[in-house]
């Protein structure tokens, strides 16, 4: 049905696509697999008419075409589910339908239709509802809706399951296998390979823009799809027994009300998290985990002083600084604009967290720029950060190589509390190895790590125990002995522990 | 055809300092088309507004006594914009510092002495900053957007003068006229020493050092920093630990303070008492010379000196060619808009893409 | 107070309502896009020199209005160029725009001081066109804003760039539209100020009304209607500080004259502090450049 030769896209120096070749066909669900930064989405882009390739033709229905943008995909039967939803928060559901639709239907009929539609594919949706007050789960099927409503001969989902727990991904193939006996193609995005050789009959694999081979993913082994996809063959991380310590992180009936329309309250969260282990928090992303960030970090300060304990002692009030003072050190989930500044110099990045709390760095409020510098070169030769120069903008490194000097720059403080959310998000193969080798490591000399991840391969790999939040209550803790994939997705969907003990 | 643009790394070096000399080469472009569609000649033109006040020593002592008000409140202006508070308001600010300073002569004469001074150029300090505090104060604690309050307040501040001089502090010896006391010799600010100069006075050297300090501070101090980065990473400044309302008000009151004080070195200095109007829009000019400036405090000397020949030059032409002295106002605002235009190409390169250059190749 | 006074009255008001409505609705439609055009002062008092120019030249009150909604769009393509090609900054762009604006009519207001002006004349109830054009206007854009997909669109591009651009729709375009229809509007109020509501040129004639239309907007969460309502709040704000005088209110003049200015800061206080309700009204893209190839 479409074939793509030949595709090339060039960002300046950057080969992300390098004369890529896809084929599919109808009825057929084909996975595009690669790491972060392996050109898949690029290459979808360019599909999709969001994107002109360099060179290349793309052929669909027989006929070679120039996708001149994705109103033009979409006049052709091309449909797109995005990673990150394209979606209008403060527009209706049906709002958002008609948006992707051609001129010419009224609201009312849309509405109507997209009634019947969710009905069919047991996707139910209120046409009246803003986008805005939705869960992540329902705006994903907005997406999907959105993209069936125009009956579309090809359907592209960019990572659909990145924000899905366990059970909502399964119910999700099974729309997606039932799409595919109609006859509709299916174009897979994942770098997950457990739910390709689950879902797909064939798959793309590629790596840093080239194409590697296509394969059926139902026959070939895990390990060997991890090898095409990676390059090398990852090392397992050896995990040594834990040694216990005393509790250097205590929540205790943390609580804290929504900061905004979007944002997530927090329940009676508990939780202990002694020294010398890794504690991990899952969940899909959107419940709360954030918010708890903010709350065990100080950027937003508990109601009351004793919801966080540190050995014990009330710091719910304390500022960031306080905490950092204190020997605490924390990494957020967001890079740029929040962990560090685009514009701003590595060693002005290194002022961001040691500012306030390293007295050697600031004296009487002047900035003492060679301690900053030598911080700098502290963080980036134990991470083994990449950089063209020596104090490059931080926004100028990739995504992998700022994670790791973001991760960096707290490690050096060789803080005995360490927090940090969604540790290896958007990073490439090596780096997140070496991030979670880090964080294993840290608990074993004593400190206590609080990883919040939405990754569940990553928890299982370095966690010693998990609690699961969900919309915006935590789960109790599980020890890792007891870890289990299905009991883990059950309570991400929102069931409480009782209940999956029961089940 | 189109324009590509494609963000730079790191803001091109050469740009960097091209860009201001190109954005003044294209308005002085500009303004030989507008003189020509005026009818005027433009070469004639151009030479009255920027070459002329440079040629004979009285105009130049005017384009530094201009000059000053302009650096002093640009200075100011730099650390409100670099933190991304949008005061417009500096010209309320500059009247408001003017009138508190011109209080201790007008309300306390008693103080006769060597103190008067500095307890003038003192509260024309204070009195701006607390101008400025009130937007800073309403955007904090309500949420009130500062552009329209701090503009707002300009419109009020100058009918408080225009009340002031008409009516409380009227000179009761100047025959009905709408000024305030002439201050006495101990209110004014010293004419700059070992020089043959009639209005310019030390406020120049404040300027200078104003500028210099503000410059270490923003660069060099954690105060600096905090600014910096609330300016553009507000999430990254609360990760700092850095109390964002507390950074929005400390820099609308800087820059308050610093436009007071250019308010009170005005009227203390070549004005020497208060009149209805005691501006001619400088606390506005000064938006433009910080940004000609690329808001560094030091670089904010030269812009206003380049924004001061407009003032000297519009005079000029206006005397020698009967141009409008409205002229100067729409060569500020063009200066403004090359400004813009040029820093783009800082920060992006733009490439010029033609269906040929774009196309692929089959 | 007998009922022909109060009449009078009712007609100041609308008179003085009018422009700011006409200039808030434009400004309304540019926001709503996505993008703030701080330079509504400019555009308005170019307008209004432009409206008086054109009608000395012609005669005609209506030609002038035509030029002056000319001279408006112009002012904002210049506007449109600067922050949606070369992506400046749209706070400092605006400003820059009032300025220049300020100077530009001053320049060629210059000519026209002291002409007696052409004024636009009542065609219905003692109300000329614009005063009607108006009420239709607000009417017409909340249904376009809420009722046609074009409208649809607009909002969409103001909430969410990204995604706009992401399914297809020319965010350049749809903001190019609203930027130049926000001039037209500054424009035509503009020429309400030079032609109807004082029939001669001043210079700085606008005196902070482009400011006002900004903070009506605010005021109004972005709404048409509520627009409206704080049009004509504020027209009774200015007319007031007339009829206060004639009345022997014993306050000083400058007071009076700052009960706009102050009305203003009151206003924008009390409807900030709704925190949540300006936050949920607010188009989420606003003042936020626009960088599809970065």
């Amino acid at each position: 049905m479409l074939r793509a030769e030949k595709i090339t896209k060039r960002f300046g120096d950057l080969v992300a696509n390098d004369a890529l070749d896809l084929a599919i066909d109808a009825g057929e669900i084909r996975a595009l697999l690669g790491e972060n930064g392996a050109g898949k989405s690029t290459l979808v882009k360019v599909l999709y008419g969001a994107l002109q390739p360099d060179s290349g033709r793309i052929i669909f229905d027989e006929e070679v075409l120039r996708i001149a943008n994705p109103s033009a995909a979409r006049a052709l039967g091309i449909g797109m589910v995005f990673q990150h939803f394209s979606l209008f928060e403060a527009l209706t559901v049906a709002e958002n339908i008609a948006l992707a639709l051609p001129s010419g239907r009224g609201l009312a009929e849309i509405a109507r239709d997209l009634k019947e539609l969710s009905a069919r594919y047991g996707l139910p949706l209120d046409p009246a509802t803003p986008v805005g007050d939705l869960s992540v789960g329902e705006r994903q099927r907005v997406e999907i809706v959105r993209c069936l409503m125009q009956d579309p001969k090809l359907i592209i989902l960019d990572e659909p399951t990145s924000v899905l727990t366990p059970q909502e991904s399964d119910e999700l193939f099974a729309v997606l296998r039932r799409l595919a006996e109609e006859g509709r193609a299916i174009l897979f995005i994942s770098h997950k390979l457990d739910e390709v050789r689950r879902l797909c009959h064939s798959a793309t694999i590629l790596r840093h823009g080239k194409l590697i081979g296509t394969c059926d993913p139902r026959k070939v082994s895990k390990g060997e799809l991890s090898r095409m996809m990676v390059g090398e063959a990852v090392a397992d991380i050896e995990v040594s027994p834990p040694m216990l310590g005393e509790t250097a992180l205590e929540l205790r009936g943390l609580s804290m009300p929504a900061a905004g329309d979007f944002s997530q309250a927090l329940h009676d969260i508990n939780l202990i998290a002694p020294a010398g282990l890794v504690t991990a928090i899952a969940g899909v992303a959107g419940n709360g985990q954030s918010e708890l960030f903010d709350a065990i970090s100080g950027e937003r300060l508990a109601p009351d002083d004793d919801m966080i304990l540190r050995r014990g002692r009330p710091m719910g009030h304390y500022s960031i600084n306080t905490r950092r003072f204190l020997g605490a050190a924390f990494v957020s989930e967001e890079r740029l604009g929040h962990g560090a500044v685009p514009s701003f110099s590595l060693s002005e990045n290194v002022i961001l967290t040691h500012g306030v709390t390293d007295a050697m760095l600031a004296r009487r409020g002047i900035i003492d720029w060679s301690t900053a510098d030598d911080i700098r070169e502290d963080a980036c030769e134990s991470f083994d950060v990449r950089r063209g120069v020596p104090n490059p903008a931080a926004g100028s490194l990739s995504g992998g190589n700022l994670q790791k000097f973001v991760v960096g720059r707290e490690v050096v403080r060789q803080p005995d509390l360490l927090v940090i959310n969604q540790p290896t998000w958007g990073v490439d193969a090596a780096a997140a190895a070496h991030i979670r080798a880090t964080l294993s490591e840290l608990a074993r000399k004593g400190a206590t790590v609080v990883v919040i991840s939405q990754d569940l391969d990553e928890i299982f790999e370095i966690a010693d125990q998990v609690a699961v939040l969900s919309e915006g209550r935590l789960s109790e803790l599980i020890p890792r002995a007891e870890l289990d994939r299905e009991h883990i997705g059950l309570l991400m969907a929102g069931e409480t522990s009782e209940a999956v003990v029961a089940a | 055809m189109r324009l590509e643009f494609k963000k730079r790394a790191a803001p091109s070096r050469v740009a960097t300092w091209l860009a201001p000399v190109a954005a003044f080469a294209l308005t002085l472009a500009t303004g030989a088309l507008i003189f020509l569609s005026l009818g005027k000649d433009p070469v004639a033109g151009l030479y009255y507004f920027f070459v002329e006040p440079l040629t004979v020593a009285w105009s130049l002592e005017e384009l530094v006594v201009k000059m000053i008000p302009l650096a002093l409140i640009a200075v100011g202006l730099c650390i409100c914009f670099l933190s991304s508070t949008w005061n417009i308001g500096a010209e309320g600010q500059f009247i408001v510092g003017a009138l508190a300073g011109s209080s201790v002569p007008i309300l306390a004469p008693w103080l006769d002495g060597p103190a008067m001074l500095p307890l003038m150029l003192l509260a024309g300090f204070a009195g701006g900053m607390a101008y400025g505090l009130i937007p800073a104060t309403l955007k904090v604690r309500f949420g009130a957007n500062e552009i329209l309050t701090s503009l707002m307040l300009v419109y009020v501040a100058e009918l408080l003068l225009d009340w002031l001089v008409r009516g409380p502090w009227r000179n009761p010896d100047g025959f009905n006229m709408p000024e305030s006391a002439p201050f006495p010799a101990s209110g004014r600010v010293p004419a700059m020493p070992f020089m043959d100069v009639d209005r310019l006075t030390i406020a120049i050297i404040i300027t200078v050092a104003a500028a210099i300090i503000v410059q270490f501070v923003l660069s060099r101090t954690l105060f600096g920093y905090s600014v910096r980065v609330g300016g553009i990473a507000p999430r990254a400044a609360r990760f700092a630990g850095f109390d964002a309302n507390r950074t929005v008000l400390w820099a609308l009151g800087l820059s308050g303070g610093f436009a007071g004080l250019a308010g009170i070195l005005e009227v203390a200095g070549p004005i020497g008492q208060l009149r209805p109007a005691i501006s001619p829009g400088y606390g506005f000019t000064a938006i433009i010379v910080a940004f000609l400036a690329r808001l560094s405090p030091i670089g904010c000397l030269a812009a206003a000196f380049v924004l001061s020949l407009t003032y000297i030059g519009g005079e000029g032409a206006q005397i020698a060619m009967g141009l409008s002295d409205k002229m100067a106002r729409v060569f500020q605002g063009i200066l403004l808009f090359f400004a813009l235009v040029c820093d783009a190409f800082v920060f992006y390169r733009v490439r010029l893409v033609t269906a040929r250059t774009g196309a692929a190749p089959s | 107070m007998s009922p022909d006074i109060f009449l009078a009255i009712a007609a100041t008001i609308v008179t003085a309502a009018t422009p700011l409505l006409i200039a808030a609705l434009g400004e309304l439609v540019v926001e709503r896009s996505g993008v703030l055009n701080l330079g509504v002062e400019g555009m308005m008092i170019v307008g209004a020199v432009m409206a008086f120019a054109g009608a000395q030249w012609t005669g005609s009150a209506y030609a002038g209005l035509a030029l002056a909604i000319v001279a408006g769009m112009a002012m904002a393509s210049l506007f449109a160029l600067l922050v949606l090609i070369f992506r400046t900054n749209q706070v400092v762009t605006g400003l820059a725009l009032t300025i220049f604006g300020l100077g530009l009519s001053g320049l060629i207001g210059q000519a026209f001081i002291g002409f007696p002006g052409v004024k636009l004349q009542p065609v219905l109830f003692g109300f000329d066109i614009l005063v009607y054009a108006s009420l239709v206007l607000t009417a017409g854009i909340a249904w376009f804003l809420f009722r046609t997909r074009t409208g649809l669109i607009l909002r969409a591009v103001g909430d969410n760039h990204t995604s706009a651009h992401a399914i297809g729709h020319n965010v350049i375009a749809v903001r190019l539209l609203a930027i130049l229809f926000g001039g037209a509007c500054a424009g035509a109020a503009g020429a309400y100020l030079s032609l109807a509501y004082t029939p001669q040129w001043v210079e700085g004639m606008t005196a902070g009304r482009g400011w006002i239309a900004l903070a009506l907007v605010v005021f109004a969460t972005w709404r048409p209607v509520r627009v409206l309502v704080g049009a004509y709040l504020f027209g009774t704000v200015l007319i007031l500080q007339f009829h206060a005088q004639a009345l022997g209110v014993q306050v000083p003049s400058q007071l009076l004259n700052a009960l706009p200015y102050l009305a203003t800061i009151f206003v924008l206080v009390l409807i900030s502090a709704n925190s949540r309700l300006v936050q949920r009204n607010t188009p989420q893209c606003l003042g936020k450049p626009f960088a599809p190839d970065v």
